[in-house]
């Protein structure tokens, strides 16, 4: 469980976070919503301690992140997987090399059993067919899977998902989407994704976590969602055509 | 304040770059394909500056001598050159072209494509992973480009003496041995190892720094190889004036 107390977060004069507090739940698929400026992404690298909260703190199963030193972030970053809106595959290195990459920095298995855990995790996201192909050679839903094998190949307790399903059709997002349930079951992993895509929130969101201006401004379940009375986000969540004709009637 | 800003998050990221590496294996490997990009891959233009230098500083010499000045200066000349400045000053500024903005351009583009948060979330002390071998390379490697290019630039000006027929290769023999001082090939591997230092360090510097796009990296490139030539100059006037 990941828990979230009171975080702000300014760049200069401009307050993007203001006092956020949510609880990321284990084993489930905790979406965290908004419009583009919300402070999406913001609040997650404060989370994963790329940026550091102006107040406030994180506690990953009650281990006071924020106030930790180096040396025991860097413990609880080896329990964290993430996968990025562009993948972050790093671009000289094989498919097969990307995955193996955290194995042969952190862990003490023999090469042997590296090979089995890069093999396992690559046929895990079905793309075992393709170890030697390079990251320029991989199409956008490929390069998402292996952001996916990579992320978990160090068999992570929580992962973290940036925009797993912007750039790609509907069909390979579904895909993705379910990836991502699945490994979150499997794994028995807390997973927080920041999307705007509300397809993928209706499909694979266990909670959700609506910002706006920087707060929370809705949490809820994902059956919740589609009948609550929150203004703002109905405005959001009904934004599209389609959603319109989607929404309960009264 | 901008100076000072600069500075002190320079001063930052070398402390984080000279962390115990987190991977010593990982680490070899590494050192292994910089000392390939910044040594082997630059012999060319090493060999192509270091041997027409020698050759033109070889005849504008003799253009200049004249009368009572003996002809084995040209030899003197050549070899003082080339061991004093050209080779330790030029040499390392030409590298920073090419080196530096390759350093730069290759941590940008790290950045902006999330690469280098990739490393950090994992745990990785991304600047010690990916500048340590750099600089590393940068400090063995560039020191043997230039005494490789001292030797050349001698040969080319011996060469070019003897082909044109400016000087006897007895006289310009007698130039490059007369009041040869091994300070001088001191001084020039202080300066280059100091320059290598300067040159890695402020181009990861710039490049491990990029915010934005891919406009945001061909600025960092830009003022990577900028900020390298001008502190190297500095340096090279205060290092001259403290050594010589």
């Amino acid at each position: 469980m990941i828990e979230i107390r009171g975080i702000h977060k300014s760049f200069g004069d401009q307050k993007v976070l203001n006092s956020i507090t949510a609880t990321f739940e284990k084993g489930k698929v905790n979406f965290v919503i908004g419009r583009s400026g919300s402070g999406k992404s913001v609040m997650t690298k404060c989370i994963v301690g790329l940026l550091e909260p102006d107040e406030g703190y994180v506690l990953f199963d009650g281990r006071n992140f924020t106030s930790m030193s180096l040396k025991d972030r860097k413990e609880i970053r080896k329990e964290i997987g993430m996968l990025f809106q562009g993948s972050a595959l790093f671009d000289s290195m094989t498919v097969s090399e990307n995955v193996r990459f955290p194995l042969m920095m952190f862990s003490q298995m023999t090469e042997e059993e590296m090979d089995i855990r890069v093999q396992h995790c690559l046929k895990r996201v079905e793309l075992e067919g393709s170890p030697d192909k390079l990251p320029s050679e991989l199409s956008g839903g490929m390069k998402k899977r292996v952001g996916i094998a990579r992320a978990i190949s160090m068999n992570p307790k929580y992962l973290f998902c940036d925009e797993p399903n912007s750039g790609l059709d509907p069909q390979t997002a579904i895909v993705i989407d379910k990836l991502i349930i699945d490994i979150t079951k499997e794994y028995g992993m807390t997973t927080v994704v920041i999307s705007h895509d509300m397809n993928s929130v209706i499909e694979a969101s266990d909670t959700i976590h609506f910002l706006h201006d920087g707060e929370v401004a809705w949490a809820g379940e994902n059956s919740e969602m589609m009948i609550t009375d929150n203004d703002r986000l109905n405005d959001f969540v009904y934004a599209s055509k389609l959603m319109k004709r989607m929404r309960p009637k009264k | 304040m901008g100076v000072i800003f600069h500075i002190g998050r320079y001063t930052q990221f070398i402390r984080a770059v000279l962390r115990k590496p987190d991977k010593w294996a990982m680490f070899r490997k590494l050192l292994m394909s910089e000392l390939n990009i910044i040594g082997v891959q630059s012999i060319g233009i090493v060999v192509l500056l270091a041997t027409f230098m020698g050759a033109v500083m070889c005849l504008q010499t003799a253009h200049q001598i004249s009368g009572w000045i003996p002809v084995y200066t040209i030899g003197f000349t050549v070899r003082q050159t080339m061991i004093l400045e050209f080779s330790p000053t030029l040499i390392p500024i030409i590298l920073a072209g090419k080196v530096g903005s390759n350093i730069a351009s290759q941590l940008g583009t790290m950045r902006v494509t999330e690469q280098i948060d990739a490393l950090e979330i994992m745990g990785v002390n991304s600047r010690g992973y990916l500048v340590l071998p750099k600089i590393i390379a940068g400090l063995v490697s560039i020191p043997i480009l230039v005494i490789f290019s001292m030797f050349l630039g001698i040969a080319a000006g011996a060469g070019i003496a003897y082909i044109t027929g400016v000087s006897s290769m007895t006289d310009f023999k007698y130039g490059i041995q007369v009041d040869f001082k091994t300070y001088d090939v001191i001084y020039a591997l202080i300066k280059t190892s100091i320059f290598a230092l300067i040159m890695t360090s402020v181009s990861a510097y710039h490049g491990y720094h990029t915010e934005g796009g891919a406009l945001d990296v061909a600025r960092s490139s830009t003022k990577a190889v900028v900020y390298s030539a001008v502190i190297i100059m500095v340096s090279n006037l205060i290092l001259t004036q403290i050594l010589l």
